[in-house]
């Protein structure tokens, strides 16, 4: 198996009343591909901060990133967020309020034909099972679609992986464990490497191939 | 694959809008440091006689202005908003948004009326005196209208929504069961109002009544109408008769102490403070109230309607028909005055609108990375034009402008590019860059607000699905502003056009807009075509008005459904 993504001691710190608070010191992984790897570990513990620097939003003060062998984040550089081919999915989704469903999927396509796109919505909307909902606006959808959209979306620039962020914290327990399984089965079928924080054990059980802790 | 790296410093992200907000508190500050230069380097013997004669008075007339303008705002303002949240009573619906109406009543605008209506030969006194049965003013007259008293009754009338909106939307955000608790101790409806209302509301009651003042400090026409020898007028006549530079900047400095005293007494009054905003509470349920308190509590919120509103706009509406009826058009100049006010408050609107939606985004992009607030301290210097009273930025503008259009001047001669010009003197260009300077804080506010309310993980998102910066701004951003925007782009377009002390000091020769035009009819004792121009002015500040009742509307249903 090839390695994907490598965190190689990195360290990460903000400046939070004139005190540095460490959030992450000299941490490590690897990620091999087609993996799913959940990361499990109590709230503020960090998780949430390490996907936010694999995804670009934060800087590190130590060690280095690398995406296939190419760089993304040492002290002295950063790769723009949109230069990385990381999909990201936040825990309350953040679908756009004022794109629809089938808009917010297309969002990362711009690249592509309108009739690339359209294709490639086309077949998004069939994986996630929202093909109906197309038209609907975000406050329309309930929240395992809202949450079904926002993969979707993330999935649609074909990343190199994909950060999932406390995916089902905002859902209620019977939707949950329905989705568990949808969302093994679409990870498997498109084979993104994929990488998951939660502080759920049973969630980091269902869906991780491996399960790193932390804190 | 191919990567775009980018080094880890500040000039990382919104690097561009915190260079423009740089160049914007640059502008900002230009005139403060210049009315310094030019007030130190000034060793002229008028300086003595100003110190001596002028200022003293003139400071002394300004602060007992203040004063009373004050007392009478806050007492309105906050008595009207109390009774309209706390109490059931007749006309209660129709006057919560009413009490807002004087806002799109200028203070010139309202002096102007007031002055006609209540003349000695005008429409009220000669009505008093056919009723009484006597034949001239000689015999019976009212109080003059051009005293200070006059000057504080009318100002008060027009300027006490602003404690209003502050007050009342403190006491509907405040949680009802406070005053519950208050009622369940024993507390009648007088001392719940002066012992848990009254302090409640005290920071809103005081941002609201800084306001009003600042809004007095502004005023030019009114205070010239009325007679009163303010600070403001006195810079007046000091540039534009006696053309002295040097004293005008040292009575802008006054002023300045002034404004800075006020936002200090502000500050001082808002200590400590303590807000209970949370969402999950109850709003107050207004209480019938008996017949005759009803009545009263009527009257008490319909007088300020009727005095900054109705009866001077009504004087304003008859006058206009009858100049009307009488000439059948409005003349050509009065046309070229509303054409150039309308050109002026679009060219300000856009440079406004544009320039607020750099700061706010510098301030964002710089609060997305922790520990710097230096976008945000920016964009607070670069919106303190609006504490500047109107006449204090213009006279402080003059030397920048000069200085620059020797510059540019000696530049294109060294280019042998044509032969020399006034680029910001007396010019549109200077005229709309202060206005913009003025009016920012309105635009940024506004703007700011707006952005607050979008997640800064849609913003993310956006990037990590492939968006520059940019085209999170065109994309995300923009499209979600698009109230904001629009609220902000009002509010300006209505400023401008009710703008009178920059113009009058800055404007091109022979350029009228509705506001100076009105100010020159009002000087000369003519009362022709000013009425019309006067009406246009309350017509399109309505609108806004408008727009603040229906998001009043929004809060307190966001508030019920809670």
């Amino acid at each position: 198996m090839n390695t994907i993504l490598k965190i190689d001691e990195i360290s990460l710190s903000f400046a939070s009343n004139g005190a540095d608070v460490s959030v992450l010191n000299r941490y490590s992984l690897t990620l091999q591909a087609g993996e799913t790897v959940c990361i499990l570990g109590p709230s503020g513990c960090g998780k949430s901060s390490l996907l936010r620097v694999i995804a670009g939003f934060e800087t590190i003060n130590a060690g280095a990133i690398y995406l296939n062998d190419t760089l993304l984040s040492s002290a002295t550089l950063t790769v723009a967020p949109e230069h990385r081919r990381v999909g990201f999915m936040f825990q309350d989704y953040a679908l756009f309020p004022h794109l629809n469903v089938a808009q917010n999927i297309g969002f990362g396509l711009k690249k592509l034909s309108a009739e690339a796109r359209e294709q490639q919505v086309q077949a998004l909307l069939k994986l996630v099972d929202l093909e109906p909902y197309a038209k609907r606006f975000p406050h329309e959808l309930s929240g395992g679609q809202q949450q079904r959209a926002a993969l979707a979306r993330a999935l649609a620039p074909k990343p190199d992986i994909l950060l999932l962020d406390e995916p089902f914290s905002n859902l209620d327990a019977d939707t949950r464990e329905r989705l568990i399984v949808e969302l093994r089965t679409i990870l498997k079928q498109t084979g993104v490497a994929t990488l998951m924080v939660t502080h759920s054990h049973s969630e980091a059980v269902a869906l991780g191939d491996r399960i790193e802790r932390m804190g | 694959m191919t990567l775009t790296p980018s080094r880890n410093s500040w000039l990382a992200t919104g690097f561009w809008p915190t260079a423009l907000a740089c160049l914007i508190a640059v502008c900002v500050l230009a005139p403060i440091a210049s009315l310094l230069v030019s007030a130190v380097s000034a060793n002229n013997t008028q300086w003595a006689h100003l110190s001596r004669y002028v200022i003293p008075d003139a400071a002394l007339t300004t602060l007992v202005l203040l004063l009373g303008v004050g007392v009478v705002v806050v007492m309105l303002g906050t008595g009207a908003a109390w009774l309209v949240t706390a109490f059931q009573f007749p006309g209660r619906k129709i006057l919560v948004w009413a009490l807002l109406l004087p806002l799109a009543v200028p203070t010139y605008v309202v002096a102007y009326s007031y002055l006609d209506l209540l003349h000695p030969i005008g429409p009220l006194q000669s009505l008093i005196r056919e009723v009484l049965g006597y034949s001239s003013p000689r015999e019976f007259r009212l109080p003059d209208t051009r005293s200070m008293f006059g000057a504080i009754l009318i100002l008060g009338s027009v300027l006490y929504p602003y404690v209003y909106l502050s007050a009342r939307h403190m006491f509907l955000t405040q949680p009802a069961n406070l005053i519950e608790a208050a009622r369940g101790l024993g507390h009648g409806p007088f001392s719940l109002f002066f012992r848990v209302a009254l302090p409640m509301a005290r920071p809103a009651i005081v941002v609201g009544t800084t306001l009003a003042l600042l809004e007095t400090l502004n005023d030019v026409g009114a205070s010239e109408f009325l007679g009163l020898q303010t600070l403001t007028v006195a810079i007046y006549t000091t540039w534009l008769t006696r053309s002295d530079l040097a004293g005008a900047a040292h009575i802008a400095l006054t002023m300045l102490v002034l404004v800075l005293g006020l936002i200090a007494v502000e500050r001082y009054a808002r200590r400590r403070q303590r807000f209970i905003n949370t969402d999950q509470s109850r709003p107050m349920q207004p209480r019938p109230l008996r017949r005759w308190p009803g009545l009263a509590a009527s009257l008490f919120c319909l007088l300020p309607v009727l005095a900054g509103f109705v009866i001077p706009v009504a004087h304003l509406s008859w006058q206009a028909f009858l100049r009307l009826s009488q000439t059948g058009a409005i003349s050509s100049i009065l046309q070229q005055a509303a054409l150039n006010t309308i050109l002026i408050s679009l060219a300000v609107t856009t440079c406004t609108v544009l320039s607020g939606l750099m700061l706010a985004w510098a301030a964002r992009s710089w609060g997305s990375r922790r520990g710097t607030t230096l976008g945000q301290r920016l964009a607070r210097t670069a919106t303190i034009g609006y504490a500047l009273p109107g006449t204090v930025l213009a006279i402080g503008l003059l030397v920048p402008f000069a200085l620059l259009d020797s510059g540019l001047n000696q530049t294109r001669q060294w280019l042998s590019l044509g032969s020399p010009g006034l680029w910001l003197l007396g010019t549109m260009t200077g005229l709309v860059l202060a206005c913009t300077l003025r009016l920012l804080a309105v635009a940024s506010g506004s703007i700011e607000a707006g952005f607050a309310r979008i997640p800064i993980a849609l913003d993310q998102l956006a990037r990590s699905l492939g968006q520059s910066p940019l085209g999170v701004m065109l994309r995300v951003d923009l499209p979600l502003l698009r109230p904001a925007l629009f609220a902000a782009a009002l509010m300006v377009f209505v400023e401008t056009m009710k703008e009178l002390p920059i113009t009058l000091l800055l404007r091109p020769l022979n350029i009228e807009t509705l506001a100076t035009w009105l100010y020159s009819e009002a000087a000369r004792g003519t009362y022709e075509e000013g009425a019309i121009a006067a009406l246009i002015i309350v017509l399109v500040s309505v609108l806004p008005v408008i727009l603040l009742t229906r998001t009043q509307s929004t809060l307190k249903k966001s508030q019920l459904k809670n």
